[in-house]
């Protein structure tokens, strides 16, 4: 690895996430098509579009869980496969079976599969570092508790608290605002701002337009293609939400002027 | 008994049902847990033309030649599905359904056809249908044996891996797991546990190996590794208990004995299972709704006697059970075992009257989210 980074040569090394030409078909119908985005490091990054607009197939096929039909990715200079370590990722909470015989804890010590390598067992330091990842979500006192029986906002924070054990760059959530009360989306948020304010990037799969402007500092508009991409302040505009979200303007064009300019 | 132990071939059947027992518990964590149930059945209706063709290629009833060919049409099998699943829009279950018709149609038109040639050789054939455990020799017992020590010492290796890949796949390929690699391991050991299977019971009842004792093993747990252990523990009692009652009593035949014997393990677990079993949560449910209604009608004394200005006001019970509508005796008599309240007489009415202890009117007065119903 330390070979390659001396000879392939870093592309668009200033750049957290590059994206280009990006495209990802579904028999033959494109989900994605021409992606080409950039997220700087150290920003909170929304991807926002109507459903159907390849929000979370955008994300998988960066983490090469979906194959793209053309195009390539880059972070921070470097191909993703080089760079897993320094990507931590968080699923839709729905994508797993949550009746899955296991503990709050060893979900998160899961974390840590991938640096542990291969016939070694998590041991107590790596336990350790799971309950602090843990702490950090306000979970310490679920450590124990089987998955099932974790509300939905606690599944999640258990989940985000798998990402945060990786200790990685650049972090991907998809939806993690879904479904979870108040308090606990507060909580999310404080720890994600946590994270950017630490240096980390985090690009987060967001569905309410309504809190965009509040929670995130950069964002990207997806519909099948990028509609717009840039700071929050100046991206964020009614013209583009219309080209993004088309048919639902009247509700849009109200959330946009709603919502107080910071 | 002790006779029927010592004898030679059940020693075979008894070696022979536990380590398929393991082997298949085991394995049908991971199958059930990924829902992949079927998974094993399809592997091993598929096997039914490979021991045919393993037939037809030995030209005698070689067991390597038919073991090989067994798992090769398993492995067939599950390179179609695979193919269907990723080729056309038909989803898992449908294209294991339709594998597993497809490879037992094949196999059984390859079966009648050996019958029908009259080739003295073919005898017996038909019993991997239903398994045939008393023609189980000692040489055999070695290969199932070696398959099944490299099964339990793979899951063992791999055990987080196989954790991870089960419970959030994507989430696995992420942190640079080989999950198709693993995943196709794990296919590979289940078809290896369906070979090792055939000769106990067949390949139409061999599913219910991999699938039974790890259904009837997570009734019981809320730990991977212990359910694990559990399911083989299930497999391998079932294993001795089907083939002790089939050499006790003449004419039955072992596979089937077996996975009966695995069945009621897993009825008795879907009933009796402290957490998930239907008697202990309608125990709960009726023990919740007797506490639901000790509280009402508790309430209710507390509030007669609130509203007569005397903790110990005597309470008509014809009263109460005007205001609950029902008779309350059942409850009043379980609030008087508990000490909440006790029956007192009120002259000059003969009927009878209850009256708050000292506790009860304690727990009248905590709020019901405080109180810890579950005692």
């Amino acid at each position: 690895m330390d070979d390659r980074l001396v000879t392939a040569g870093l592309h668009e090394p200033g750049l957290a996430v590059h994206v280009e030409d990006l495209t990802v078909s579904y028999h033959s119908k494109p989900v994605l098509w021409d992606i080409d985005f950039d997220i700087p490091p150290g920003v909170m990054a929304a991807i926002v579009g109507p459903n159907g607009a390849g929000k979370s197939t955008l994300i998988k096929s960066i983490l090469d869980l979906v194959r793209p039909t053309a195009g390539h990715v880059t972070i921070h200079g470097l191909p993703y496969r080089d760079q897993r370590r320094k990507v931590g990722y968080v699923p839709q909470r729905s994508s797993v079976d949550w009746d899955f015989p296991t503990t709050a804890l060893d979900v998160v010590t899961m974390g840590l599969y991938g640096q542990l390598g291969w016939l070694r067992r998590p041991g107590r330091k790596d336990k350790d570092r799971a309950r602090a990842a843990l702490a950090r979500v306000g979970m310490e006192d679920y450590a124990d508790r089987q998955i099932s029986q974790l509300s939905g906002g606690q599944q999640q924070r258990v989940f985000i608290a798998r990402a945060l054990v990786q200790e990685a760059d650049v972090y991907f959530l998809d939806e993690p605002m879904a479904g979870v009360d108040a308090t606990t989306e507060r909580t999310i948020v404080k720890i994600l701002h946590g994270l950017r304010d630490a240096g980390k990037t985090v690009i987060v799969v967001h569905h309410d337009l309504q809190t965009v402007r509040t929670y995130f500092d950069w964002l990207v508009m997806l519909n099948v293609r990028v509609i717009a991409q840039g700071p929050v302040a100046e991206t964020y505009t009614a013209e583009n939400l219309r080209r993004a979200y088309g048919g639902q303007i009247a509700l849009l064009d109200s959330a946009a002027t709603l919502t107080p300019v910071d | 008994m002790l006779d029927i132990l010592s004898d030679f071939t059940l020693q075979n059947v008894m070696i022979g049902a536990t380590l398929l027992g393991i082997i298949s518990g085991v394995l049908g964590t991971f199958a059930v847990l990924r829902k992949q149930s079927l998974l094993g059945d399809t592997l091993s209706h598929a096997a039914l033309p490979g021991i045919c063709i393993g037939f037809l290629v030995a030209g005698t009833r070689s067991l390597p030649f038919i073991l090989t060919g067994a798992l090769l049409a398993g492995a067939a099998a599950a390179l179609v599905v695979v193919f269907l699943t990723r080729t056309t829009r038909l989803k898992t279950d449908a294209s294991l359904g339709i594998a597993l018709s497809v490879f037992f149609a094949l196999g059984i038109v390859l079966l009648t056809m050996i019958q029908n040639q009259g080739n003295a050789a073919q005898g017996g054939l038909d019993s991997f249908l239903f398994g045939q455990a008393a023609a189980i020799l000692r040489s055999d017992l070695y290969v199932m044996g070696a398959i099944t020590l490299t099964a339990v010492a793979l899951v063992t290796g791999l055990w987080k891996e196989f954790k991870l890949i089960s419970f959030d796949p994507s989430y696995a390929r992420t942190l640079g797991l080989p999950v198709l690699a693993l995943e196709v391991l794990l296919t590979t050991m289940i078809a290896l546990a369906v070979v090792v299977g055939l000769q106990m019971v067949g390949v139409i009842l061999m599913a219910a190996m991999i699938i039974a004792p790890a259904v009837a093993a997570r009734q019981w747990t809320n730990k991977l590794g212990v359910m694990a252990a559990l399911s083989a523990l299930f497999g391998v009692v079932s294993g001795l208990v089907g083939s002790v009652i089939s050499a006790s009593a003449t004419g039955l035949s072992t596979g089937p004995l077996i996975v009966l014997a695995a069945s009621v393990i897993v009825v008795t677990s879907l009933v009796f299972a402290p957490e998930t079993g239907l008697l202990p949560t309608a125990l709960r449910v009726r023990r919740d709704k007797f506490s639901l209604k000790s509280r009402l009608v508790l309430g209710t004394i507390y509030r007669l006697a609130a509203e007569h200005g005397d903790p110990a006001y005597p309470a008509e019970q014809a009263m109460i059970d005007a205001f609950h509508r029902t008779d309350t005796s059942a409850v009043l008599s379980r609030l008087e075992q508990r000490g909440l309240v006790r029956s007192t007489a009120h002259h000059p009415e003969p009927t009878p009257h209850w009256v708050l202890t000292p506790k009860g009117l304690e727990q009248a007065q905590t709020p019901l989210d405080q109180s810890g119903e579950t005692q």
